[in-house]
């Protein structure tokens, strides 16, 4: 009876809550309940509850596939160069903004490299077209106009992982100071006049008190990185694959894509999809585990 | 003495090269678009005769025009600020609603529905589960189908709900006692409370509306409903410029080149205008932006 009239009372939140929660419903537990066909022969026409169940099938298809070996070598690629030459720089990146005193500088470098992070990738793709293009790019017209031969960089499959690599770059390196000016700016004051009045120049300062007050940061993005080790932007790939580079550009997203949308294959697609995904739900798990191991609160 | 003057004299050339390596990232960031901004305004035949054109003699809009005489281009520019505005519209409605809900601790069961909405945020079942379901609610070639599924996520819930976490539940009950009803404190005291916040909320799905390009990769095959970054897709990475409809003789002559260069610069333009608001938020914009899925 009280438990009725209370809800009675709060009637309101329970409306304000309704439309979110079957958005909750519809789009993301359906599609996990979805899952379900790619231990299925799925037809449109006969639906999840008619189709012919055929258990790991299209799991041993994907395993035996030489294309799975593909998609793992692309993925994982496309992260490690990512890992390797996009992650130390917003670090770097922050290092040297923070030591900029001049207000109106900082904010103007703040504001010119924080925008490309808002285009879209359509933008991004479009840009490295003008830019590298072989017969009217801007660096191949200069290569040439320098008596130096044009290069292939969108349709040699040398260049593409390279080509990600540095677009990444350039969208995100900025964006991705955000992070690290606001750890940096978190440092006690004294700690600089300490290591100043004990000799330190900028260098050790830099070295001895502001890395040790952000390595927490570090390891935790570092961390979150590693757990999205299998998701490849789909956007970014799509729009710079070409026949003659699909064989280091496809991944797992495009290749779902292709085989799902373009071809039909419902079920088959699904279980790479799924694959792709309890793979990247057990790295972000361990990941967890390990940031919390560190001393750290986690992502959930 | 002897050791201090070395040390200001150092730190002197260590801010100066660091101020110089700032300047060229900067100018990094910047080359492009000034290209592209430049040649979108240059004339065909410098266009067409220099290898890097760094000002243009002749300034001239026909590229625009010529854009904005087509059909195909104004219409994708309003399926894009429909989605902008509706889309921004309906995300804040039903994401400010549902973790304001959660936040109040009177609301029953909402440790399991927390806990629901946090599962959705670490295992996504894939692309095409999620494009059945748009499917079979028959949603395809819809404009609709570019901002229902994409409503909200877990992750904008979980963030806006522990902004509403903050607002004490003392202060509804006050209102309750000073004989507010429940709508009333949610319509009179809490959402003036929040507007800032859902400013930056309402600015991150803006520019996520107006760069909608996967949903509508997955779900959009008719032509008329492309909103603009497929349109731009076509033009940039398949170089299909023609885009038909224009009766000026006069704008035929426009070199592809430019046609390009001014569809970037349009589809950059609404950007560049709420940029200078996104700003203030950029510190909540960084945890929006760096969880986006």
């Amino acid at each position: 009876m009280t438990m009725l009239r209370t809800m009675r009372r709060d009637l309101f939140l329970y409306l304000l809550v309704l439309p979110g929660l079957l958005f909750f419903l519809i789009f993301k537990y359906v599609p996990m309940w979805g899952v379900l066909i790619s231990f299925q022969n799925y037809s449109p026409y006969l639906g999840l509850w008619h189709s012919e169940w055929v258990g790991f099938a299209h799991f041993d298809r994907l395993f035996s596939n030489p294309d799975f070996f593909l998609l793992l070598r692309n993925t994982l690629a496309i992260n490690a160069l990512n890992l390797i030459f996009f992650f130390p720089l917003p670090i770097m990146l922050s290092l040297t903004m923070n030591e900029i005193r001049t207000r109106w500088f900082k904010g103007a470098v703040q504001s010119v490299i924080y925008l490309p992070h808002f285009l879209s990738w359509v933008v991004i793709a479009g840009i490295s077209l003008i830019m590298l293009s072989e017969s009217e790019g801007i660096v191949n017209g200069l290569i040439a106009a320098a008596g130096g031969e044009r290069i292939d960089f969108l349709t040699n499959p040398r260049y593409f992982w390279g080509v990600l690599t540095v677009q990444s770059i350039w969208k995100e390196v900025g964006w991705g100071t955000v992070i690290f000016l606001a750890a940096i700016a978190g440092v006690d004051v004294q700690l600089y006049e300490a290591a100043k009045l004990d000799g330190a120049g900028k260098l050790r300062q830099i070295w001895h008190v502001t890395l040790p007050a952000i390595r927490n940061v570090i390891i935790i993005l570092l961390i979150l990185r590693i757990g999205h080790m299998m998701d490849v932007g789909f956007e970014q790939v799509y729009l710079m694959m070409n026949g003659t580079v699909s064989e280091v550009a496809e991944v797992f997203d495009t290749y779902v894509y292709r085989a799902g949308i373009l071809q039909g294959q419902f079920s088959f697609s699904t279980a790479v999809g799924l694959f792709k995904s309890v793979v990247g739900l057990v790295l972000v798990v361990i990941a967890n585990r390990l940031s919390k191991k560190f001393g750290e609160e986690g992502l959930y | 003495m002897k050791s201090s003057v070395m040390a200001t004299q150092g730190e002197r050339w260590f801010s100066r090269v660091n101020a110089l390596v700032l300047i060229l990232v900067a100018l990094l960031c910047l080359f492009p678009f000034y290209y592209v901004f430049i040649v979108s305004f240059a004339s065909p035949a410098e266009v067409r005769q220099s290898v890097l054109l760094l000002f243009p003699k002749q300034w001239t809009a026909d590229a625009y025009r010529y854009l904005f005489s087509t059909s195909a281009f104004p219409r994708a520019t309003g399926v894009s600020l429909f989605l902008a505005i509706v889309g921004t519209a309906c995300s804040l409605v039903i994401t400010s609603m549902l973790s304001y809900g959660l936040s109040r601790k009177r609301l029953k069961g909402r440790r399991v529905l927390l806990l629901m909405i946090l599962l959705t945020t670490l295992f996504n079942p894939g692309i095409i589960p999620g494009y059945l379901v748009v499917r079979d609610l028959g949603m395809i070639n819809s404009v609709w189908s570019l901002i229902i599924p994409v409503l909200t996520s877990g992750w904008y819930v979980l963030l806006m709900k522990g902004f509403f976490d903050s607002i004490p539940a003392a202060l509804e009950e006050a209102a309750l006692i000073d004989g507010c009803n429940d709508f009333g404190v949610w319509y009179r005291i809490v959402l003036p409370l929040s507007l800032s916040s859902l400013a930056a909320f309402g600015l991150f799905y803006a520019v996520a509306y107006w760069n909608t390009f996967f949903t509508a990769v997955l779900y959009i095959n008719e032509p008329e409903k492309w909103p603009l970054q497929i349109l731009l897709q076509n033009m940039l990475i398949d170089s299909s410029t023609a885009l038909g409809g224009v009766t000026d003789s006069a704008l035929q002559d426009v070199p592809s080149q430019s046609k390009k260069m001014a569809a970037i610069i349009v589809s950059t333009v609404p950007i560049l205008l709420v940029y200078p608001f996104l700003q203030k938020h950029f510190a909540k914009g960084a945890m929006v932006g760096s969880v986006k899925e």
